[in-house]
């Protein structure tokens, strides 16, 4: 069966999950999910001598779902560590649901082939780990969410956890843990809050416990039953490995230049306006020209949302941006921020991005910028497959933004080496077409049809203008029509939207 | 003076990439080089990459120009050849010296276009001037063919067979530029200037632009996307200068309307090279797209 954005969508998973019907046409009913009642009496400690212990005490059986975070990207020790333990352990049968995992996580391979690890669900996979389950080493397809359905699925139940193991820079011995000083900090703890309401199980792993009270906390002690200290949790240089240094790649700096001009020549972008950008070298430059042109037209931004990076953080010290909301800082710069500046709020996964709460940050967007792997002629955005069918992202707030903003703009090069990013068809959709306002590449933009108030306003825009069909005829002239990926029947993921539905499957690679 | 040549942009004629994309950061000009940034054992392969970009790419209204290796080495007479074929707008003569030099390469172009049919002359051709004879033959070179476009200084060369080298105020290159601007209006051609090789120095560079700008250069080559922002900006006509422009043309259809001889404007006389000022202002400024209506539409 196909779903309403003509996906495939095979007939034992539609027994199983509903399909994507339109980005908020899905009814919602039920109540919320909650976690086992527990105590702790006055005098008892929580701090527990080892790893081992901890999961031990946790109560962890075959069978259960365990979760973490990725605050820590890709100097993350925890993960790792921790499924080791339990596998020597004899634990098995285990779902895994952390906020997302990276390229460090190709240790997990060995515990998915002994049977420690049989279901998973992530916002991404990376690397070796997501190369060998494009190619079918699972039974059971890994389901992919973005951060905002991560946050809806578990208040909905639909994940929950029976032990989150969640590293913190600091913690003191009664769980209230932060991510903000230590050895190794990660700034906000977003998407671990989440795990911490409403796992059954809640064990801090920190390498640095610090007196009583540690405040502010991102978790709170009313939420944590155990703390464990390790030697360490992360390798600082890999956590705040984004780099924020400013382009000179020509080709970025002109889709960078297009994309300010089509923000700054919009209706939204006026006294009090929202933003979001990410860390990729096109964004981080739109930030830039964004700045400029605030500080000529004396615009001043009421928040901006997201991952944050350094250039943010500045336009936040020069006044230029009210309030910065952060749910996962991507340098220590924006790290330490957060600590020292209250109008740097640390944000939950649920209030950036949940569709399923009382209004998510999203909401209050007007503008975002996203990346892309390939956007089709719907649209349509993938940033989860490469050119080659293998599983090489994250869904991340792709989606929730998208659905969120009111103007919501994809940056990307028309095409990359001899691959082409505007396509009939996108490999997987993570955002659907109808959230996709305008496309922008380094010879023009296209601006989804969906939107003729933004046709009209742009005409006098000076930016190449372009329909999405004359973009993909531009990159298809110049590299070519590239063959169809070649994929067998079986199931390795299944995207899930935002609101729970089946978005798209992805196949395994022949 | 048909059209803007602001920028004229280097680009290494054995890098796919940039021959690809070369187009899209808006120069006025693409110079495609199979010369000194292809290596020996490159140009063949060279030749045949620029040859197939031209045949293939789209580059719009960009103005493709390629220069070719010189007759005096193995591959210029192929370079020419390949170049006429594939339809390049402009062949770029490396190290032009004299007269000669045109009329040998305008001879073997005007053989290419005989024999596959293309209207002869349809071809254009430019010279670099890089050294002291050459510029001492500056009006001589270009006069030497009609199929002359303009004439471009080569400042590395020159500064070298001049036991110089280059410096930040360019008075190095004073006597080469100002030889080369004069031979080029005195031929009614376009003049080019030099490349400024620091890229990350923009102050330098806009410095340098400002200064051509003033001796009456048309634009100058550049080495990176990014330095095409700068010149075109500084070549562009400012506001003030476009509306300085509608007033001295305004004043005059008004005393042609009044049938009034003498015309002023603020208690100032407009005469001829005033009013031409003023076209060549307005025409700039339509090339660049800052200003749309012709004159006629204004009121």
């Amino acid at each position: 069966m196909k779903n309403k954005i003509g996906r495939e969508i095979p007939e034992e998973i539609i027994e199983k999950y509903e399909v994507y019907q339109g980005s908020f046409d899905k009814e919602i009913l039920g109540r919320k999910a909650s976690p086992k009642i527990s105590r702790v009496k006055p005098g008892e400690s929580k701090l527990i001598e080892s790893l081992e212990d901890a999961i031990v005490k946790s109560g962890l059986k075959d069978g259960m779902t365990i979760s973490f975070h990725h605050h820590f990207r890709s100097g993350d020790y925890i993960v790792n560590k921790v499924m080791d333990l339990i596998a020597e352990m004899g634990i098995k049968d285990l779902t895994l649901a952390p906020s997302s995992l990276t390229s460090v996580h190709a240790p997990l391979i060995k515990h998915i082939k002994n049977g420690v690890i049989t279901k998973i669900t992530s916002s991404g996979l990376r690397g070796e780990l997501a190369e060998e389950i494009s190619n079918g080493l699972m039974e059971e397809p890994v389901i992919i969410r973005s951060h905002g359905g991560r946050a809806r699925a578990i208040e909905a139940g639909d994940i929950q956890i029976d032990v989150a193991f969640l590293g913190a820079s600091s913690s003191d011995e009664y769980g209230n843990a932060s991510g903000a000083s230590g050895k190794a900090i990660c700034g906000p703890l977003g998407y671990a809050q989440i795990d911490a309401e409403y796992a059954d199980n809640v064990v801090i792993i920190t390498d640095n416990i610090v007196e009583y009270p540690n405040m502010p906390a991102s978790i709170l002690q009313t939420n944590v039953d155990y703390v464990v200290k390790v030697d360490e949790i992360g390798n600082p240089s890999g956590i705040a490995s984004g780099a924020t240094r400013f382009t000179k790649n020509p080709k970025e700096l002109l889709i960078a230049d297009y994309a300010s001009k089509t923000i700054v020549g919009s209706k939204y972008f006026k006294e009090g306006f929202s933003f979001q950008t990410g860390t990729g070298g096109s964004s981080l430059a739109v930030t830039r020209f964004l700045r400029n042109e605030m500080i000529k037209q004396n615009i001043n931004a009421s928040f901006a949302l997201g991952g944050i990076t350094k250039p943010m953080v500045e336009m936040l010290e020069e006044g230029l941006i009210n309030t910065i909301f952060d749910v996962q800082s991507f340098d220590l710069v924006a790290a330490n921020s957060v600590s020292k500046n209250e109008r740097h709020q640390e944000i939950s996964s649920t209030f950036y991005a949940n569709p399923h709460n009382k209004g998510a940050a999203v909401n209050k967007l007007d503008i975002v910028i996203l990346s892309a792997l390939e956007v089709d002629t719907d649209f349509n955005v993938n940033v989860i497959t490469g050119s080659d069918g293998v599983i090489r992202g994250a869904s991340g707030g792709h989606c929730d933004t998208a659905a969120g903003s009111k103007l919501t703009m994809i940056v990307a090069p028309l095409v990359r080496g001899r691959i082409p990013t505007i396509v009939d068809s996108v490999n997987t959709v993570i955002t659907p077409g109808e959230t996709i306002d305008v496309v922008v590449t380094e010879i023009g933009i296209a601006i989804n049809p969906r939107r003729e108030d933004l046709i009209e306003e742009f005409k006098n825009l000076d930016v190449p203008v372009y329909t999405i069909e004359e973009l993909k005829d531009k990159a298809i002239e110049v590299v070519g029509k590239p063959e169809r990926i070649q994929y067998e029947d079986k199931v390795v993921a299944l995207v899930e939207y935002r609101d729970g539905t089946i978005i798209d499957v992805i196949r395994k690679v022949k | 003076m048909d059209r803007l040549r602001r920028t004229m942009m280097f680009v290494p004629g054995n890098n796919p990439g940039m021959l690809r994309d070369a187009y899209i950061y808006g120069a006025d000009c693409l110079m495609f080089d199979l010369e000194d940034s292809v290596a020996l054992t490159e140009k063949d392969a060279a030749r045949f990459l620029v040859y197939n970009a031209v045949r293939t790419v789209d580059y719009g209204n960009t103005e493709v120009v390629v220069r070719i290796n010189g007759l005096d080495t193995p591959f210029g007479k192929s370079d020419i050849e390949a170049m006429v074929i594939a339809g390049v707008d402009v062949i770029r003569l490396p190290k032009t010296e004299t007269k000669q030099d045109i009329l040998d390469v305008e001879a073997v172009i005007d053989e290419v276009e005989k024999k596959i049919g293309k209207e002869l002359g349809s071809t254009k051709m430019m010279a670099a001037i890089e050294g002291p004879l050459g510029v001492f033959n500056a009006y001589d070179i270009a006069t030497a063919s009609d199929r002359l476009i303009g004439i471009a200084l080569g400042a590395e060369d020159f500064v070298t067979n001049m036991k110089t080298k280059r410096y930040l105020d360019g008075m190095e290159l004073f006597a080469a530029r100002s030889q080369i601007v004069l031979a080029a209006r005195a031929a009614g051609i376009y003049a080019l200037d030099t490349v400024f090789s620091d890229v990350d120095n923009e102050e330098g560079f806009r410095k340098e632009v400002e200064f051509i700008k003033q001796l009456g250069f048309d634009g100058k080559s550049v080495i990176n996307p990014r330095q095409i922002g700068p010149v075109n900006e500084i070549y562009t006509p400012t506001e003030k200068e476009i509306s300085k422009a509608l007033d001295v043309k305004r004043a005059i259809k008004e005393a042609e309307e009044k049938g009034s001889g003498v015309i002023s404007l603020n208690g100032k006389m407009i005469d001829k090279p005033i009013v031409d000022r003023a076209d060549r202002v307005l025409h700039l400024a339509m090339a660049a797209g800052v200003y749309k209506e012709e004159f006629g539409d204004e009121k």
